[in-house]
């Protein structure tokens, strides 16, 4: 294999990663903003609910390459614009999100919300700062599931002909260069297990509570 | 839109064997074909994990990593091995097919109630017994859950495959990107979304056909919580 294909483009894989992360990561933002409204009103209406949840389902079964072509036709872009590729990405984040956060809102203990509100909370203030810090770990999970997906889904743009490292993919191919391919590989890989890491630690450090006390429990579960 | 429209009502488009009919068989056949492959060969590997319990982290780890892997990256770096035709695009597909399988029914088998299975074994039951006509069709929701993400999964793939030369939908994406013809793609992209839906259905619509309507009311009434679906729920990547 050609490995000296590495050094001699540097400066572009460096920049086709930046541009990948951005792409990978912008929609997992706004797909955390959406889904939040709308996994409280999913698991505070049953209606909500019976329609969120199935058309969310829906939307994820729809194939990438198909979504990414079909979106210009909605949103009236050009087929190469990024933002049908931010779109189609911010729909997989939500449709996943959307099921996690209404899930994550239920398991609250009803003792504790009424807790809060005896304390003077008011449903607004309560959401923010009871419901929503405890329903984090669940909706992380959901968010790291949703980010490593995301990072390798980006490389499907490349097929017509958007940014990120998928570039490496089409060109390596077209032009034989199985050190390029292999590079993009390792790279999206990397990344993903980057983010991953990442949103763990954002994770855990936004709920301190989840380890006080629990050391020797969570350590007793690991030996396990 | 209306261009889009057009090209899916030309009668032109729908015969020869370029026409949607043929294009629309082609995918449903590597489709088939790659989710028969991986249930051979996974649904055995993960009933065995399952009722030994061992290898289960593996499995586990397996499945989420996948979803990490760019589908693209793994069919041409196959293809630029192996070379163009329906080998390559075969174990890609198949490499994305097993690990959801593998881990549905590493979890329904490793899910099933250890009061079940011993009643099972206190019946006098040989463990080969348990494993087929308790632990499996006990497992069967979370299998078929297995091969549902996988059949999208493979479904989503094989369209990024015509960019290697695969035949089936995918084809009308890409040619029509080499063309410049827009309502082409846009026509084969519509095509390809229906398909999974479909495909998403029959496969739900098989599940409550083929699992044990006594499983369901147990479901239903024991489990308030909805049962963890396996890891690779999403076909991931692709």
């Amino acid at each position: 294999m050609n490995w000296g294909w590495i050094p001699r483009n540097i400066d572009l894989v460096a920049s086709l990663t930046w541009e990948h992360m951005v792409l990978a990561l912008v929609p997992v933002l706004l797909g955390l903003a959406i889904s939040i409204p709308l996994g409280w009103l999913a698991g505070r209406t049953r209606i909500a609910r019976a329609v969120l949840v199935p058309v969310t389902g829906l939307l994820y079964t729809v194939p990438s390459l198909a979504l990414i072509v079909v979106l210009p036709i909605v949103l009236g872009t050009r087929i190469l614009d990024p933002l049908n590729l931010i779109v189609a990405l911010t729909i997989y984040t939500v449709a996943l999100l959307v099921r996690s956060v209404a899930d994550a809102l239920a398991a609250v203990p009803a003792v504790t919300i009424a807790a809060a509100t005896a304390m003077g909370y008011r449903p607004f203030r309560r959401f923010v700062s009871v419901e929503l810090p405890l329903a984090v770990p669940v909706v992380v999970a959901g968010l790291r599931v949703a980010a490593v997906s995301n990072t390798s889904m980006v490389t499907v743009g490349a097929l017509v002909g958007l940014g990120g490292l998928g570039r490496l993919f089409t060109d390596g191919f077209q032009r034989d260069i199985p050190a390029e391919i292999v590079t993009g590989i390792v790279l999206v890989l990397a990344l993903a297990l980057l983010v991953d890491g990442l949103l763990l630690a954002i994770g855990r450090w936004i709920t301190p509570w989840t380890r006080v006390g629990a050391g020797a429990r969570v350590r007793a579960g690991a030996a396990a | 839109m209306n261009a889009v429209i057009a090209w899916l009502t030309d009668p032109a488009h729908w015969s020869g064997g370029a026409g949607v009919p043929v294009r629309l068989l082609e995918h449903l056949w590597y489709t088939a074909l790659t989710v028969a492959i991986a249930v051979v060969i996974a649904i055995p590997a993960g009933a065995l994990v399952g009722h030994t319990g061992r290898g289960g982290f593996l499995v586990v780890s397996l499945a989420n990593s996948l979803r990490a892997l760019p589908t693209l990256g793994l069919l041409v770096l196959l293809v630029s091995f192996i070379g163009i035709g329906l080998g390559a695009p075969l174990i890609a597909l198949v490499v994305l097919a097993v690990p959801p399988i593998l881990a549905g029914t590493y979890a329904g088998v490793q899910a099933v109630d250890r009061s079940v299975v011993d009643a099972a074994r206190g019946m006098g039951m040989s463990e080969r017994e348990i494993l087929l006509q308790v632990e499996l069709p006990n497992a069967l929701p979370l299998i078929i859950g297995g091969v549902r993400s996988a059949t999208l999964q493979v479904i989503s793939t094989a369209t990024i495959a015509a960019y290697v030369g695969l035949g089936g939908l995918g084809r009308f994406i890409i040619d029509g990107l080499a063309v410049r013809d827009y309502p082409q793609m846009a026509a084969g992209s519509l095509l390809v979304a229906l398909l999974a839906v479909a495909a998403d259905l029959a496969l739900a619509w098989s599940q409550r056909l083929l699992v044990s309507p006594g499983l369901r009311s147990v479901s239903a009434s024991r489990r308030p919580t909805p049962a963890p679906r396996p890891a690779a729920e999403r076909p991931a990547a692709a």
